[in-house]
């Protein structure tokens, strides 16, 4: 069967991730004529050398004038066996918050480095956003191999300084591998120019990736988005609770509990337009009718009484602040958006501010500005059934909103609900 | 939805269905009138039928609207009708020749109306007061549109500034708007051409004949066949001919061209567009050769 794999690009400006992605997809032949014929004018009415690949990606006319990508283009390749979803995203600190758009729904990311500079900054930001945003599975690319003539030692080094500040981090899963966006090499084949490297290309990995096992299907988490109620004589009585499972699986006959009333009934049937199904889990859409007619609406939770989420209205979260026209201060107020909940809440406190270059705790910080991390305390006006951001990253993630802008202005990761 | 596998992994059809559904009910749950653009070409045919299975047994919720050029194929026109009367919504249609005939936009010199449907949009958004307007747009339709979030927020002119969208994280679209302000969402934003043929065959979904390989008389223009058409007739030196074609594209009449197909069925449809070199729209939209940035200046001004 064939599956989806959600992939990311990371790392800092120029260290060639639309390349990559470029060159991904022209040696995987899934660009079309008619696109390779457009980017080849362009870079030759630049007078450019050689073809530049990351006009594939880059498509907004500021991003072809200034050469750098600005906002998340999303891609689609497939091979055999597997899709792929790719966003790439933008290395310039400016538009982390993009990056942080593209890398939250992905199942691996690939942070780049330009091998002649070694890790930078911005390189171990977005490995720590990745690491934050729990991206499972992380690939490091050492890129612009053919400008280091291939060198063996320049590719360790990078690798053992990575692994030592990879060591702070949460990552799952990471992989290191050497190439050259430009030229190919262990790209899509593996490159001739380095037998010292010894794994797989990049697109060898892409394929192979183990994601199935990434989901939750344990805690049942089923937040209600819609209910459907037919005005219609034929299901007079119809009631429906329609929404995506988060989690777990969820099957006819399974004692459930809503939240946060805490009324308990039966699963009557898990229902789709195409008819009943038999189970239930993530990433469905599905239709829940109980047993009983209790008391549900949008933004309820369904889970089982053994199995809660937290109810709860203090939370301690890590924050991603990705506005610009003002930052979060204590005790402002936002709109939080959480699964299908909305409330309003107030920034009770902010533990401390990191350093994403160091992992340093600033606990004298007051305020996060744009594209800062830090730790904060909500409290919200009514509860949230929410878990651990580890366990959940559909239940423990959230968006902070600004009412008076309406801009989404932080991303949150939820650390502990009480 | 396919019984499911064990090892409870849905398969790509069934991930893309319920992404779409969920953003659909999303839309309705926090807007209050939202409404689907449907012009009965496959994308929006498709676009219908995850509304229906969204809101499933109650009728979709929601009115569709059809933007008029005033040149259409009749076999999408009568599909178009034929679909509103089983599901039993609302259509509204904003007619471009009607807008022509009050004088509110004028026709450009070459007949071509793709750039004066927009100020057509518009007005009929703002009439109808529609903060969430649904469109069948797909990413790898355009590099522009590569760029594009799901909830594609508008100011109150309909513009997209592509330079200032807003962030958009795991599953969670922030759809607050101030008055006057839209919304324009794509359900099959992560939809590929040929996963919507994928699932025009699994779901057996009826389609207008012309996306099915057809003898057509037709002429050539800078390499693409146009269908001899009132509003599209051939120059003295073009020859017109008759030609094995289908549509891979349905849009505004004058515009469009065929492609040269023996693809009669939805299976060899489905070969033909694996092994395809050629995007749809490089293939079959005169509109978007123009120039470099065309999709996203349209965009810009408030276009799909
Ligand atoms: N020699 C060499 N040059 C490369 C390689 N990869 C990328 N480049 C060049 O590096 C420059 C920047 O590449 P991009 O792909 O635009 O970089 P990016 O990481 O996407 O940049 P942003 O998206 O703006 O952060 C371009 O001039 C590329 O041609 C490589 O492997 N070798
Ligand atoms: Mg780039």
């Amino acid at each position: 069967m064939m599956d989806i794999l959600r992939f990311a690009t990371a790392g800092s400006v120029d260290d060639g991730k639309s390349t990559l992605i470029g060159r991904l997809l022209y040696d995987t032949k899934t660009v079309f004529q008619d696109q390779i014929d457009a980017v080849e004018k362009v870079s030759h009415d630049r007078g450019d050398d050689y073809v530049d690949l990351a006009l594939l990606t880059d498509g907004l006319r500021a991003e072809r004038e200034q050469g750098i990508t600005i906002d998340v283009a999303y891609r689609y390749f497939a091979t055999p066996n597997r899709k792929f979803i790719i966003a790439d995203t933008p290395g310039h600190i400016q538009y982390t918050r993009n990056m942080v758009t593209g890398a939250s729904t992905a199942d691996l990311a690939l942070v780049l480095v330009d091998a002649r500079k070694g890790l930078v900054e911005q390189s171990r930001r977005h490995a720590f956003l990745a690491s934050l945003l729990q991206v499972p599975h992380l690939v490091l690319v050492v890129n612009k191999m053919d400008l280091v003539d291939y060198s063996q030692e320049v590719y360790e080094n990078i690798r053992e300084e990575f692994t030592q500040f990879a060591a702070k981090l949460r990552l799952p899963d990471l992989t290191v591998m050497p190439v050259s966006a430009l030229k190919g090499d262990n790209v899509v084949t593996r490159s001739e120019n380095m037998p010292w490297y010894d794994g797989p290309s990049l697109l060898h990995h892409l394929e192979n990736v183990h994601v199935a096992s990434d989901r939750n299907l344990i805690d049942v988490r089923f937040p209600v988005q819609y209910v459907i109620r037919p005005q219609s004589d034929e299901w007079h009585d119809y009631r429906g609770y329609a929404g995506q499972v988060l989690g777990g699986i969820l099957k006819k006959g399974d004692e459930v509990m809503v939240l946060p009333s805490g009324y308990t009934s039966k699963i009557l049937s898990v229902e789709t337009a195409d008819g009943e199904v038999d189970e239930a889990y993530p990433p469905m859409s599905v239709t829940v009718r109980l047993e009983d007619e209790i008391d549900v609406s949008r933004g309820d939770m369904i889970c089982r009484p053994n199995n809660q989420p937290n109810v709860a209205q203090d939370l301690d979260a890590m924050i991603c602040w990705m506005d610009e026209s003002a930052p979060m201060r204590l005790g402002g107020k936002y709109s939080i958006k959480h699964t299908t909940r909305t409330a309003r809440t107030i920034v009770k406190g902010l533990q401390y501010r990191l350093d994403v270059n160091t992992l340093h705790r600033d606990e004298e910080a007051n305020e996060l500005s744009l594209n800062e991390i830090g730790r904060v305390r909500l409290r919200t006006t009514v509860p949230l059934m929410a878990d651990d951001y580890s366990r959940n990253r559909n239940t423990g993630g959230f968006v902070l909103v600004d009412e008076a802008t309406n801009r989404t202005v932080a991303a949150g990761m939820i650390t502990e609900a009480s | 939805m396919n019984t499911p596998a064990h090892d409870y992994q849905l398969s790509q059809l069934d991930l893309l269905e319920a992404e779409a559904i969920y953003i659909m009910r999303e839309v309705v749950a926090e807007f209050e009138r939202p409404v689907l653009l449907f012009s009965g070409g496959k994308d929006s045919i498709v676009m219908l039928k995850l509304a229906e299975k969204a809101f499933y047994p109650a009728r979709i919720p929601f009115a569709v609207m059809h933007v008029d050029t005033g040149h259409n194929f009749d076999e999408v026109l009568a599909l178009r009708d034929q679909r509103v009367a089983e599901l039993k919504v609302q259509l509204i249609v904003a007619s471009v020749q009607e807008a022509i005939d009050a004088g509110t936009v004028h026709e450009p010199k070459d007949g071509t109306r793709n750039r004066i449907q927009t100020p057509v949009l518009l007005d009929a958004l703002d009439k109808h007061r529609f903060t969430a307007i649904f469109g069948g747009a797909r990413r790898d339709e355009d590099k522009a549109r590569a760029k594009e979030r799901i909830f594609s927020f508008r100011d109150e002119f309909g513009q997209w500034d592509p330079k200032n969208q807003r962030p958009e994280l795991w599953n969670l679209y922030n759809g607050r708007i101030h008055t006057g302000e839209s919304i324009r969402v794509f359900p099959l934003s992560n939809w590929t051409e040929l996963d919507i043929w994928h699932y025009i065959k699994r779901e057996e979904i009826e389609l207008p004949s012309i996306y099915y390989a057809h003898e057509r008389e037709v002429f050539d223009r800078d390499g693409m066949l146009f269908a001899v058409h009132e509003m599209k007739q051939p120059k003295p030196d073009e020859e017109v001919f008759t030609a094995m074609v289908r549509y891979r594209t349905v849009g505004d009449a004058s515009l469009t061209a065929a492609v040269r197909s023996e693809a009669d069925t939805v299976d060899l449809v489905i070969d033909e567009v694996a092994s395809t070199r050629v995007t749809e729209r490089g293939a079959t939209r005169g509109d978007d050769k123009f120039s470099e940035a065309a999709m996203e200046d349209r965009k810009r001004e408030g276009y799909f």
